[in-house]
């Protein structure tokens, strides 16, 4: 596998370098992980696509409650099946790279976040969120009663125009505060 | 989207090419453009407008009303496009003829550089025509660098006139500036490469021609040359991140553990760092010029063993102890000879010694204080608690986890701060058994207080039974007795933090809070036992220096006495030598000193070390096995396995840090034993924390406390220079050991320097600027502007805050006017419907009057779009 694996051209190398907040390792690395992925018969196609399954199966990937939407929204897949392209795989990557500025961070984890892709974080949005961040199993649920009172505590805290929900500059607003976003919203190859 | 209009406008301009070309045999065929009229008609204007050639256009639309038999609504466009025909005829006439006024004022400063791209744009167009039917209906990207080198070809006759060389150069610039945003854009990739691709085409075309003649040469060497500096700076950069060491097991323990583990091994990363850079320079500067060029080894007493000691100067427990060969060697401070230029270079030994110690710690403070500085501005400094929940929210997860396990335990500490949160903020105003909180808290504080003070005395004890030890003779003592006060140290280190741990249990605090007085009372503890060690360790060199006193005296008698043996029979032979070995010397207290730091720092290794294999590896591997014939379940009941404890391991760095610092200056080998030290732990702490301990339950962002632990570690720097610094400044140094003796002060090495390998005006102008007279005022010149930057800042935060609810204030403002126009809009909406309702009725009326009609349609269809733009304005 390693002669169609690592067959990345170099100008269009140099090019990812420059549209991504990826080291040129990086981006040789990320693209052998690609390939990896990659079944025999999709090799041959011009622009191959990794179905979302086997992206959710990278360890990077595995554990993280949000993971399907990380896929959703990287994406540029027109079946809206979260199968992503060589080049969706480093805009994730370079999203959720070190260097990458808070503004994009912030931009697409807002994305992440916003479930029914109507561009702003409503109560049904937070709900889901919740559960994501709290995990499946039952004992550690909240109670409906605690998520209640849960989202209307960050409604009132971060909607500042109060339509009861947070868009995104409110939500920017409210991320380009917090000292642990820019450090944790991060995946490493 | 300035991508995007620039596409428009190519296609435009494309388009309005192959039409003009047509239009000479068919005018009507400009209809075919009405499927993008609305742009046509802008870029027309604009043309018109510059050129002023709308004239002839004009005729021709009067001309073309009376014929025309479009509908009245599609009247203004198809105008637009005629009109353009026109224009364009007449451009292409010129083109061809060469001679417009226009060009001819510009053709001759451009003349020079032009011609060849001419010909270039012309084979182009040749080209293109063939596509031309193609082009002109097509709408893929892909054909986008053939758009762009028509347009080269189109530009270049045409335009340029000064005031659109202007204006290319700002395009150009603003393609710039784009191409280097680029990264920041959250599109897809695929439209930031053609972007990209279409930018650099942009700017590759366009930068050659606004230059002119030879400057244009020069323009484009300076662009080649910047091009090759950016890829120069982006390889550098790549070899950078190629270089960071330990990337890859951070990483691993980072997917796993989360990022507070990690910052832990950043941290010791970073150490390392600062500990790499303090052993180059003690090793360059210090260690490697006295080996190499200073007086052998045996040439002086100071470097050779003595007599007595000679025997088991080589065994390897004395060696152990930094005794013997050890303490007679470039690694510690007596070794060095007071020789003022050593070797052929003529190195000043004393003045590098001297500068070297003042130098890494004028380094350190450097870093920390830079590091803090940027650690503060990513904080942004903003107000803390005001989003307490959204950021529980939205930043509480760490993408880094990888191991499900460790997502488990994210997952039910989410949990818990989610519903700690929320009873917080349920019960912020009901405090019940405040008095019993209170007491246990002051009890706790008051067992804590006890705890610090029975270890310093403790360590007190210990430091003084060593010495009474060490008169009495070290061989006549067990092993426990020589090296009671390191383990007596290491052991309080290990133990009292648990004590203290259990103690704060009483005091029922937020576990973040709890955390905060855990680790400063740890801190608290060290710092003690640190300076009973150093205040014992003073009282030793006083010691020492009675000592030294005494055999100066014995000095002169054992001279005299060699000196009267040997005159006695022959009083013009050659003075007498002895062996070095044999010369009475005085107890080199610095020597002293560095040995003791040398061998905490030992002990100290030794003691983490034996922890973390007995304490991680050794319990996990019992719980491991034990777990198979057990009463209970060992994983997850009570020993379990350990968790990695951040704090106290931070805590234990910084400390070693400062035991460095302290003791650099008398023992040179000290960086060089840390670099080693740290080098060791990375790997071994990397492997215990894979393989034997478990993520933590609470799990706590380090981020947050970082400045925290960075203010430590600079109370910690200055608190183990000033005991340096003080016996530099105070005490004289030994009479017959290290660089100053000889000297009645160390820093005695400066005035040296400054009058015998300066010229005299320089000393004369240091006196003059070490004068108090100069110096005191220049100190308070900086206490006054550091209460100035001080107070500016302060200002600054205060102006922050009133923006701040300015634009609240704002935010409200706006919503409500947004309410008002929502409202207003719905009604208009209402409004255009009843219209809308009653426009046909009005048309079956009235047949005749169809010009009305259209026209009322249009305005209610304008109504109509006005109050959608409203609604859907207001529902983002």
């Amino acid at each position: 596998m390693g002669t169609t694996a690592s067959q990345l051209r170099k100008d269009l190398l140099s090019e990812y370098q420059e549209l991504t907040f990826l080291t040129k390792q990086e981006i040789i690395l990320a693209h052998k992980r690609f390939s990896e992925l990659l079944s025999k018969e999709d090799r041959n196609v011009p622009t191959p696509r990794v179905p979302m399954e086997k992206v959710l199966s990278l360890p990077e990937l595995k554990s993280n409650p949000f993971r399907k939407r990380i896929c959703h929204v990287f994406s540029t897949s027109d079946m809206k099946d979260g199968s992503l392209t060589f080049e969706d795989f480093l805009d994730l990557l370079s999203a959720f790279s070190d260097p990458a500025t808070l503004e994009i961070k912030s931009h697409y984890a807002f994305r992440i976040f916003d479930f029914d892709d109507d561009g702003t974080l409503d109560g049904g949005d937070l709900e889901k969120l919740v559960n994501c961040l709290t995990g499946e199993t039952d004992d550690t649920r909240l109670t409906t009663e605690e998520m209640r009172q849960l989202i209307s505590n960050i409604l009132e805290e971060s909607d500042i125009d109060k339509d009861g929900t947070v868009n995104l500059s409110e939500f920017q607003h409210v991320i380009s505060r917090s000292p642990d976003f820019v450090s944790s919203f991060k995946i490493v190859l | 989207r300035a991508k995007e209009k620039e596409r428009k406008k190519e296609r435009d301009r494309k388009r309005r090419r192959n039409v003009a070309r047509r239009a000479s045999s068919a005018r009507k065929e400009g209809k075919e453009l009405e499927d993008r009229p609305g742009r046509e008609e802008r870029r027309g204007r604009k043309k018109r407008d510059k050129e002023g050639k709308g004239k002839g256009g004009e005729d021709e639309r009067q001309e073309e009303v009376k014929n025309d038999t479009v509908a009245k609504t599609l009247k203004n466009f198809s105008n637009e496009n005629t009109r353009k025909l026109e224009q364009k005829e007449i451009e292409v006439v010129g083109e061809e003829d060469g001679d417009t006024e226009e060009k001819r004022k510009n053709g001759r400063s451009e003349k020079g550089g032009k011609r060849e791209d001419n010909g270039r744009g012309e084979t182009v167009e040749k080209k293109q025509k063939k596509k031309r039917v193609e082009t002109s209906a097509e709408h893929e990207s892909s054909e986008e660098e053939e758009d762009e080198e028509e347009k080269v070809g189109e530009e270049k006759p045409e335009v340029l006139s000064p005031e659109e060389l202007e204006k290319l150069k700002e395009e150009v610039d603003e393609r710039k500036k784009l191409i280097s945003t680029l990264r920041g854009k959250p599109w897809p990739m695929r439209k930031k490469l053609l972007t990209l691709r279409e930018s650099h085409e942009f700017v590759e075309k366009y930068e050659g021609a606004l230059g002119k003649g030879k400057s244009r040469k020069l323009y484009a060497y300076k662009v080649m040359m910047l091009k090759k500096w950016m890829k120069f700076q982006r390889d550098f950069e790549n070899f950078k991140t190629a270089c960071v060491p330990w990337e890859m097991k951070i990483k691993e323990i980072e997917s796993h553990f989360g990022s507070s583990v990690a910052s832990y091994f950043i941290f010791l990363r970073w150490m390392y760092g600062i500990n790499m850079i303090l052993f180059g320079l003690t090793f360059g500067l210090v260690m490697v010029p006295e080996a190499l060029m200073g007086r052998p080894y045996g040439s002086m007493p100071r470097k050779t063993v003595p007599r007595a000691d000679e025997a088991n100067a080589m065994d390897f427990a004395v060696l152990w102890d930094f005794g013997g060969y050890a303490q007679y060697s470039v690694l510690f401070y007596g070794y060095y000879n007071s020789q003022r230029a050593i070797g052929w270079l003529k190195f000043r030994m004393p003045l590098s010694y001297f500068l070297v110690g003042v130098g890494t710690v004028a380094y350190s403070y450097m870093v920390v204080i830079r590091t803090m500085a940027r650690n503060a501005n990513e904080d942004g400094g903003g107000d803390n608690n005001s989003f307490n929940f959204s950021w529980k929210m939205f930043t509480s997860w760490d993408y880094l986890i990888g191991n499900p396990e460790t997502a488990d335990n994210k997952f039910a500490s989410i949990t818990t701060s989610f519903k700690e949160a929320i009873l917080e903020e349920q019960e912020s105003r009901k405090d019940d058994n405040i008095h019993l909180t209170r007491f246990l808290r002051v009890l706790a504080n008051f067992l804590v207080l006890c705890c610090l003070a029975g270890s310093g005395y403790l360590i007190y004890f210990v430091v003084r039974r060593s010495q009474k030890f060490a008169l009495e003779g070290l061989e006549s003592h067990s092993w426990w007795e020589r090296n009671e006060v390191n383990m007596v140290m290491s052991l309080l280190g290990m133990f009292c933090p648990m004590l203290f741990d259990v103690i704060s249990a009483l005091e029922n605090y937020h576990p973040r809070i709890a955390l905060q007085w855990q680790l400063g009372r740890i801190f608290a503890l060290f710092l003690g036992n640190l300076y009973t060690f150093i205040i014992a360790l003073m009282d030793e060199i006083n010691l020492k220096r009675e000592e030294e006193e005494v055999l100066k005296l014995n000095m002169t008698i054992w001279e005299a006495s060699l000196y009267n043996g040997t005159l006695g029979v022959n009083s013009t032979a050659p003075p007498i030598t002895v062996h070095p070995a044999d010369i009475p010397r005085g107890p080199c207290w610095e020597t002293m000193v560095g040995q003791e730091f040398v061998r905490l720092i030992v002990s100290d290794t030794m003691t983490t070390y034996i922890t973390l294999l007995i304490g991680d590896f050794l319990r996990a591997v019992l719980v491991r096995f034990l777990n198979y014939c057990w009463c209970w379940d060992l994983e997850a009941g009570f020993p379990s396995y350990s968790e990695f404890d951040v704090s106290g391991n931070v805590l234990g760095l910084i400390f070693n840090q400062g035991m460095i610092w302290m003791g650099a200056f008398y023992a040179p080998c000290l960086p060089a034993l840390n670099v080693l030290r740290l080098h060791v732990s990375m790997y071994l702490q990397c492997w215990a924390v894979m393989c034997c301990n478990v993520p933590q339950e609470r799990v706590f962002k380090a981020s947050g406390s970082n400045n925290f632990y960075m203010a430590m570690l600079l109370v910690i720097l200055f608190l183990s220079t000033l005991p340096a610094i003080y016996t530099i400044v105070t005490i004289p140094p030994s009479f017959d050991c290290g660089p100053f003796s000889g000297k009645s002060r160390m820093f005695d090495v400066i005035q040296e320097t400054l009058e015998s390998d300066f010229p005299a005006w320089f000393g004369k102008v240091f006196s003059y600027a070490s004068n108090p007279g100069l110096v005191l005022p220049f100190l308070l010149l900086m206490v006054l502007a550091i209460y100035y930057l001080q107070s500016t800042s302060k200002s600054y935060k205060q102006a922050n805050l009133e923006l701040k609810k300015k634009l609240q204030t704002q935010n409200e403002e706006n919503k409500k006017k947004t309410k008002m126009a929502a409202l207003k809009a719905a009604m208009d909406l209402e409004e255009a419907q009843k219209a809308w309702s009653e426009a046909p009725r009005q048309q079956r009326n009235n047949n005749a009057s169809q010009q009305s009609y259209t026209g009322e349609k249009n305005t209610v269809t304008g109504h109509l779009v006005s109050s959608f733009v409203f609604v859907w304005y207001l529902k983002i």
